[in-house]
């Protein structure tokens, strides 16, 4: 197997030019003779620190990281939009960069027009565009509208004009940039189709995309750029999960940050202050009014909510990011300031949609109060958590059992499951699928 | 295949600078990109009006209609020497003029405007102004049937066309020296967009295009005759409109003046070149 891409130590640094600089005028550059010196930036910050590795012949090799990671940088170093300030690219074959679809575009001439131009720009000779134009067109689904102005074309058909241009350059190397996200599904599956075509012809394709089940589909290999630096590449399947691991990690910090806010908010007692609506028992109230709040008397205070795992221990600062099936603790800690007789503990599980999907309370379920003193723990445990993937909140309350609040938290919690099955509803029955012997079907990759 | 290093596409490419003349060479190498950019330029200039590439006639012609009503009716010229028919005359030096003008304001938002496809397509920047001075050039080109009419309407037919060739390809060097200069300029201060109209109007005075060389105070004359547009102008009244090639020794001085404005101008172009893609 050959090398198709070589990329040793690029870094690339962008540069910022101050405001001073910027607000500065091309009289007084001029006048001071500082024209050339004011060129010179004076703020840098790496795109690309040290990014090696290599892409064999006829493999699919998809880039994957977060926004702002260095991802298209890379895709235009490569594809020598940009240069890199220290380091070295090969490619070995002509690229087809479909980095913005339909770039270079004249929005006053015809589609017709805009084929020959924009083929030009991607590198073909006017004689191998007139031999492809009636598959570029054909695969555009733009018969009816060539000779119209591209002025005229909806989105859609603008973005199926610039794929189709792009794609029949016939690279031996051809660069996507997230570009499938655009087009009607029918058009996807025609570009995926295209491009599984290419990779059957044994081409080379370099991917860029926020579809990690493509990924995983798609590549052969996947390289994974965090903060302008390479940090892990090799088996998709891997390189997937160590990204989704991080992610969960920023998103666990980013939740944590929101609650801690949220609490925050409304930590301050308010015993005047009554509630607008009384609570009799934790209902699942309107889903178009679920505002973030905290009231109650504090007669009873729940101090600290926390959610804990299986694997947590009961000292832990708990997380914020579970997976469907994993096993929950809500931990409540509370403090009463004298000897209660009548109290109830309540929770409930609001999906992002406002929608209940689980609530319950110790006086629904029949337990029956006899006296809480001093500061304890409670314990709400979901031995396997039945959510769909998605952002859920938390209401928990301690009141009495006629409704009078000791201390609710409407929202003030909230976590993220996640699932690899993008199945819908509200919530996840356990569940198995079973065939009788006709219906043959593969069971899903034990692994995923 | 691996392609040869610095090959200014694809294949290897290095943090060394690729020199000057490989840059040139790759633009002529995107010749076929050029002349299509320029034939769209045209085309979308005139795309949905009714008379269509007629107006690049029509232009002129109603142009030269209005100087000779003004000149005849409003304001009639005391027939300076060497200047009658005086619209005609203004004619002959304001349709190059144009043609400068043009391009010169319009390179100063082209790589701005078109910076979508410096930031997404690999190709060189230097197109872009470059399809402006061509697509200007062909303006200028569909006016002169209409100066050639009314030359020969006028009996102003003179063994000094042959000269006339000659003063378009220094108008052209020296066009795209500024305009490769003034677009480059125009991306990093965009202060040049806004100040472009007035320099051009002081230099379109500090030029006789409305006024004859001949009939300056050399006192004057020696400041103009710092500034290259006075030799094309006068190049072109003179091989068009008089008929005596007096100016000649002066054209000979600008074949060096313009290669020189030209490499000046592609220079700054190339040595800003890399910071285009991340500033439009």
């Amino acid at each position: 197997m050959t090398t198709a891409i070589q990329v040793s130590d690029v870094t690339k640094v962008y540069q910022r030019y101050s405001h001073r600089k910027q607000f500065r005028t091309l009289k007084s550059a001029l006048l001071g003779g500082s024209l050339l010196s004011d060129l010179r930036p004076d703020e840098r910050f790496p795109a690309l620190s040290g990014v090696t590795f290599n892409v064999r012949h006829g493999s699919t090799f998809a880039i994957i990281g977060r926004n702002g990671s260095g991802k298209s940088t890379l895709l235009k170093v490569i594809s020598g939009i940009a240069k890199p300030d220290s380091g070295t690219v090969s490619v070995d074959g002509r690229i087809s960069a479909l980095i913005e679809l339909g770039a270079g575009f004249h929005p006053e001439i015809t589609g017709r027009e805009n084929i020959f131009i924009n083929g030009i720009m991607l590198g073909l000779t006017k004689r191998e565009i007139e031999d492809r134009f009636d598959a570029i067109v054909e695969f555009a689904e733009l018969e009816e509208f060539i000779d119209a102005p591209v002025k005229t074309y909806s989105s859609g058909m603008y973005m199926r004009l610039g794929f189709a241009v792009a794609i029949h350059v016939d690279p031996d190397v051809l660069i996507i940039d997230e570009v499938l996200a655009v087009g009607d599904e029918a058009f996807v599956h025609k570009c995926l189709d295209k491009i599984s075509e290419f990779r059957r012809r044994n081409k080379t394709i370099l991917l860029v995309t926020h579809s990690l089940g493509l990924v995983e589909k798609m590549a052969d290999e996947a390289l994974w750029i965090d903060k302008s630096e390479v940090q892990l590449r090799g088996d998709p399947k891997k390189v997937v999960d160590a990204y989704l691991a991080r992610v969960s990690q920023h998103e666990e910090k980013a939740l944590v940050a929101a609650e801690e806010r949220a609490v925050a908010e409304f930590d301050a007692p308010e015993s005047a202050n009554e509630p607008e609506t009384p609570v009799s028992e934790i209902e699942p109230t309107s889903a178009f009014a679920r505002e973030k709040g905290r009231w109650g008397s504090r007669e009873v205070e729940i101090q600290d909510v926390s959610l804990r795992g299986a694997e947590d221990s009961a000292d832990g600062r708990g997380k914020h990011i579970f997976s469907t099936g994993e096993s929950v603790t809500v931990c409540l800690n509370i403090k009463s300031t004298g000897t209660i007789k009548d109290f109830v503990f309540g929770v409930a599980i609001f999906n992002a949609d406002g929608i209940c999907c689980y609530g319950t309370n110790t006086d629904l379920e029949d337990f029956k109060p006899v006296t809480l003193s001093g500061e304890g723990e409670v314990r709400f445990v979901i031995p396997k958590l039945q959510l769909i993937e998605g952002t859920y909140f938390l209401d928990v309350a301690a009141h009495q059992r006629d409704g009078y609040p000791f201390d609710y938290h409407r929202a003030l919690h909230q976590f993220r499951v996640q699932s690899r099955v993008k199945d819908v509803g509200v919530y996840r029955p356990s569940h198995q699928w079973e065939f009788t012997p006709n219906i043959v079907m593969r069971p899903p990759d034990p692994s995923s | 295949m691996k392609r040869a290093q610095g090959d200014g596409r694809l294949g290897v490419f290095q943090v060394t600078r690729i020199p000057l003349l490989k840059n040139l060479l790759a633009v002529f190498r995107y010749r076929v990109l050029v002349q299509s950019l320029v034939v769209r330029e045209l085309k979308a200039r005139y795309r949905g009006s009714v008379l269509g590439f007629l107006w690049s006639f029509i232009n002129p012609l109603l142009q030269l209609v209005i100087y000779w009503f003004v000149f005849s009716y409003i304001m009639p010229t005391r027939g300076l020497l060497g200047t009658s028919p005086y619209a005609l005359f203004l004619f002959t030096g304001i349709l190059p003029w144009t043609w400068f003008s043009a391009s010169v304001m319009e390179s100063s938002a082209v790589l701005i405007t078109g910076g979508n496809l410096i930031k997404k397509i690999l190709f060189p920047a230097e197109v872009l102004p470059i399809v402006v001075v061509l697509s200007n050039l062909v303006h200028f080109f569909l006016g002169l049937p209409i100066l050639f009419a009314f030359l020969i309407y006028y009996g102003k037919v003179h063994w000094t066309l042959v000269f006339f060739p000659a003063v378009v390809l220094l108008q052209l060097v020296f066009t795209l020296g500024v305009c490769l200069f003034i677009s480059a300029l125009a991306v990093h201060f965009r202060d040049v967009q806004n100040i472009i109209a007035n320099v051009m109007m002081l230099w379109f005075f500090g030029s006789p295009v409305i006024y004859s060389y001949l009939t300056i105070s050399p006192s004057i004359q020696r400041y103009l005759n710092y500034n290259p547009m006075t030799h094309i102008i006068v190049g072109y009244h003179q091989s068009l409109f008089t008929g005596t090639m007096g100016h000649w020794p002066w054209l000979l001085v600008m074949i060096p003046a313009t290669l020189i404005t030209f490499l000046v101008g592609y220079y700054f172009f190339d040595k800003l070149r890399e910071t285009f893609a991340e500033e439009v």
